[in-house]
């Protein structure tokens, strides 16, 4: 996005390649050289100001035409030694993706229900920052900043932003509703990169402080999961005028000192923790030290930035073995398509490299003094005992574990989600 | 591609190829339909480089690299997309936007794609199945009748391409400034799963179990009494026909002994703390690929097999950040290139990253050893391990010599000291 030129000169040259390629290299003068397919190819980000300006999605024909030809010529590995998901997609699911993406995916078709929400660009701490922003008609409604993940984004929250800002038009009271604000994060989706090292989670809390101020909120609450909870924890830590309380789907509470007798739940948890650190543990490590590296393959081949977030859909979400249990292909394939069309594979896992050197992807986040609330879902990667978050949140007001449901709570789970939202968040309001 | 004899016709897959031609063709280059009139055939023009079945006998092996898959390859590096620029000024990220801009660039408009063909081809190759699987190697005989039969194994992500300098200093030192004493009879297999050695269908292929089939090899060939040597992965290897006691082996040399978990007696040294030191920064900031290698190598395959500068970039943060001087490596950008080209063209990012999933957590440790050891210690190693650590290891240890330059690829950064080095410590064994 930000190498428009360079972006568009290597589309260009590439498709001519290609077409050289197919006919057996007698086609370069027939197409008319290397920037016969220049035009339009990059995605452009209008320059964001300190005004809060509309924003629309609209990606190019040829990025999508670029996008299936990639996906059509895609060179796959040999099937896995396995028979199962240890050593990643299996095989057989991953050229299914493949084609499903290729012959039958509709991003137009996400393109117009994105759009039909009202989305905004404004700068922040000199970043443009997007972000959906939808008012409840109800005048109390409670203001909240939603913030997703990695490999999540605003796509998580779609389907709860009709029933959270306007609930008496899905059987709910007007007191539960919501203005809601879902941003993307810094370096994801049509947020502005950032060229310089710092935005951990704690810049990006500072921002959306920001963001809730300039939006006219001075009293709001905010929620998250994944590093979206970790902005959310962090939320929490600076506690900017306006935030009352806030919620997470994924709990930063941890024990300094492990117990010495362990009791069932804590076993589960230290269990799921520890394999999070060592079998779950590679792609993170990887986008915690070599963001960059691991950045060329997935802007350049689809099929492994899809692979490379499809994986995780299987890993976290409450399934049966198949990530297609818990979401649909197509609502997958938005969220993928949108780190593609982006290209923000090396700018997202850079966020893990931040909160690394910084100390802050640990699975504590320490004490916290805001108001406190949780649901816990059952698949999450790790759930906690509520003693842990006793612990270290004076003023948890809320718990609930809930029985079904996984890591991208919002995406999988709407309806329950959205009531955890009411729930949780009903003693906080004036 | 992928194997399109593998494909059912009717399959997504198929199914895809044929859209992919009709995408290209469709590009806007009218009057192409005639051209592709029958796109299966179009699709038999495979880039895909054909290997025989390898039986039991040891037979010739030429490398043959397709036409089209040098087509492909070069579409390909012509369509490459990029991330955006790092946000630092070094290496801390993986590589550098500028730095493998360069290289992709040198590969595709200054490197001669027929470069490793030719080079491969300058030596006898042979192809022999072992164990179920074909192995590729190199086999060189010394004019020497009394020349010691020694087997070089490589790691990741090296290749046999790492010891195509020493090769011929090894079998014919007469001609290199060494004595008719000092000859080998050189024997440098791929890894399974690497070159042109097949990939393993089926779990099993770690260390142990590859080290039985170098004994195997080595005994097809009629050596009776030979000494192997190797570092990385090859280390590994090595040390593992040490520890079975493969028949005939009568001394190993080491250019990375794998001495962790160090064997610590009482406090630290200065110097052990030093080499501690850096074997917990390999862990914490430099060891990602291998977690996901060992975790994950199919989805990380997905990546590598489908971008060659994806491919490159995964291999070139390696050879880079482990030569000496680390990050500004010695090695030539065609000798880097040749190092890539081996693993694109025979499309193992998936099947080399496999032995992670077998050995790496398990195998690739310390092992008592009883049989004559020799060590070389090269300053740019990743670690630096102290000779006290290699006596506490192997009761044999009759070698060690800390070299003055040259790091993790030994034989390939600095191929006269690394053959200095095999005449010095073999002097002692034949």
């Amino acid at each position: 996005m930000q190498e428009n030129s360079t972006f568009t000169d290597s589309v260009a040259t590439s498709r001519r390649g290609l077409l050289a390629l197919a006919a057996g290299g007698a086609l370069s003068a027939a197409i008319g050289g290397p920037r016969a397919f220049a035009q339009g190819s990059a995605l452009k980000l209008p320059k964001a100001s300190d005004a809060v300006e509309p924003f629309s999605v609209s990606v190019p024909r040829s990025a999508i035409d670029d996008l299936k030809r990639r996906l059509a010529f895609t060179r796959l590995p040999e099937r896995e030694t396995v028979g199962d998901w240890s050593q990643g997609v299996p095989l057989e699911k991953a050229r299914t993706l493949i084609a499903y993406w290729h012959d039958r995916y509709d991003w137009r078709r996400f393109e117009t229900r994105i759009n039909a929400l009202p989305q905004y660009r404004t700068q922040i701490d000199g970043i443009g920052i997007h972000f959906i922003h939808v008012r409840s008609p109800h005048p109390n409604a409670l203001p909240i900043i939603l913030t997703h993940g990695w490999p999540g984004s605003i796509v998580e929250f779609m389907e709860i932003i009709g029933p959270l800002s306007d609930p008496t038009r899905f059987g709910a009271r007007a007191e539960d509703a919501f203005h809601v604000v879902v941003p993307s994060l810094p370096g994801f989706a049509f947020s502005d990169k950032p060229t310089e090292t710092g935005w951990g989670v704690n810049r990006i809390a500072r921002a959306w402080a920001a963001l809730m101020q300039r939006l006219g909120y001075d009293h709001w609450v905010a929620q998250g999961g994944d590093w979206g909870a970790g902005v959310t924890h962090a939320l929490g830590h600076l506690r900017p005028q306006g935030l009352i309380a806030a919620h997470v789907n994924w709990q930063f509470v941890f024990p300094e000192k492990l117990p010495d007798n362990p009791t069932p739940a804590e076993r589960r948890a230290i269990e799921r923790a520890s394999w999070f650190a060592n079998d779950q543990s590679g792609y993170f490590r990887e986008q915690a030290t070599r963001p960059q590296t691991i950045g060329y393959p997935l802007a350049d081949s689809a099929a492994g930035q899809a692979l490379w977030i499809y994986e995780k859909f299987q890993a976290w979400t409450d399934n049966h073995g198949n990530p297609e249990d818990a979401l649909t292909i197509d609502a997958m394939l938005n969220d993928i398509s949108l780190y593609w069309f982006t290209d923000t594979a090396a700018s997202s896992a850079r966020i893990y490299w931040e909160n690394t050197r910084a100390g802050l992807s640990g699975l504590s986040a320490g004490r916290i003094e805001l108001p406190m609330a949780a649901s816990v879902f059952p698949h999450e990667i790790f759930c906690p005992p509520k003693a842990w978050a006793e612990a270290l949140w004076p003023n948890l007001f809320y718990w609930n574990e809930l029985d079904k449901g996984g890591h991208f709570a919002a995406f999988e789970q709407p309806a329950l989600f959205t009531e955890e939202m009411r729930k949780a968040f009903r003693s906080r309001r004036a | 591609m992928t194997r399109l004899s593998s494909i059912p016709p009717g399959s997504p897959e198929a199914t895809s190829r044929r859209s992919v031609l009709r995408v290209a063709a469709g590009l806007g280059a009218v009057g192409l339909t005639a051209a592709l009139a029958d796109p299966r055939e179009a699709e038999a023009k495979t880039a895909e480089i054909t290997v025989s079945p390898a039986s039991e006998a040891v037979a010739d092996f030429r490398l043959a690299v397709p036409a089209a898959a040098l087509d492909d390859l070069r579409a390909r590096l012509a369509a490459t997309r990029w991330p955006e620029k790092e946000t630092v000024d070094d290496w801390s990220e993986g590589v550098p936007l500028a730095k493998m801009k360069a290289l992709a660039a040198y590969w595709r408009s200054g490197y001669d794609l027929r470069r490793l063909e030719r080079r491969l081809n300058a030596v006898p190759q042979y192809r022999t199945q072992i164990d179920g699987l074909g192995i590729h190697f190199l086999h060189v005989r010394s004019k020497h009748p009394n020349a010691l039969p020694i087997i070089l194994t490589h790691g990741w992500p090296g290749s046999v391409v790492e010891f195509l300098k020493v090769v011929g200093p090894l079998t014919d030192p007469t001609a290199h400034g060494g004595k008719a004493d000092d000859a080998f009879h050189v024997v440098v297999p791929s890894l399974p799963g690497y070159g042109f050695s097949d990939k393993p269908a089926e779990r099993g292929w770690g260390l142990p179990r590859i080290a039985r089939a170098w004994a195997v090899l080595m005994k097809r060939l009629g050596y009776e009494s030979f000494v192997a040597q190797g570092g990385d992965w090859g280390a590994g290897v090595t040390t593992w026909m040490a520890k079975q006691h493969v028949k005939g082996l009568k001394a190993v040399h080491l250019n990375l002994p794998i001495l962790f978990p160090p064997p610590l007696e009482g406090e630290p040294s200065p110097e052990e703390k030093a080499a501690l030191a850096k074997l917990v920064a390999y862990g914490e900031t430099g060891s990602a690929y291998a977690r996901v290698q060992g975790t994950r190598p199919q989805t990380i395959g997905y990546s590598l097999s489908d971008s060659p500068v994806g491919q490159a970039a995964w291999i070139y943060e390696k050879l880079a950040q482990w030569s000496d001087p680390n990050d500004a490596p010695e090695l030539s950008r065609e000798e880097i290139l040749d190092n890539i080209m081996l693993y694109w063209l025979s499309n193992s990012g998936a099947s080399s990253a496999r032995l992670y999933f077998e050995s790496f957590a398990t195998d690739f440790s310390r092992q008592q050893l009883d049989i004559p050891v020799a060590v070389s210690v090269f300053p740019g190693e990743l670690y630096r391990p102290l000779k006290i650590w290699g006596e506490r290891t192997y009761t044999k240890l009759f070698y060690w010599h800390e070299v003055a330059r040259g790091g993790h690829f030994a034989a390939f950064e600095q191929p006269e000291i690394f053959v200095a080095e095999l005449r010095k410590s073999f002097a002692h064994i034949r």
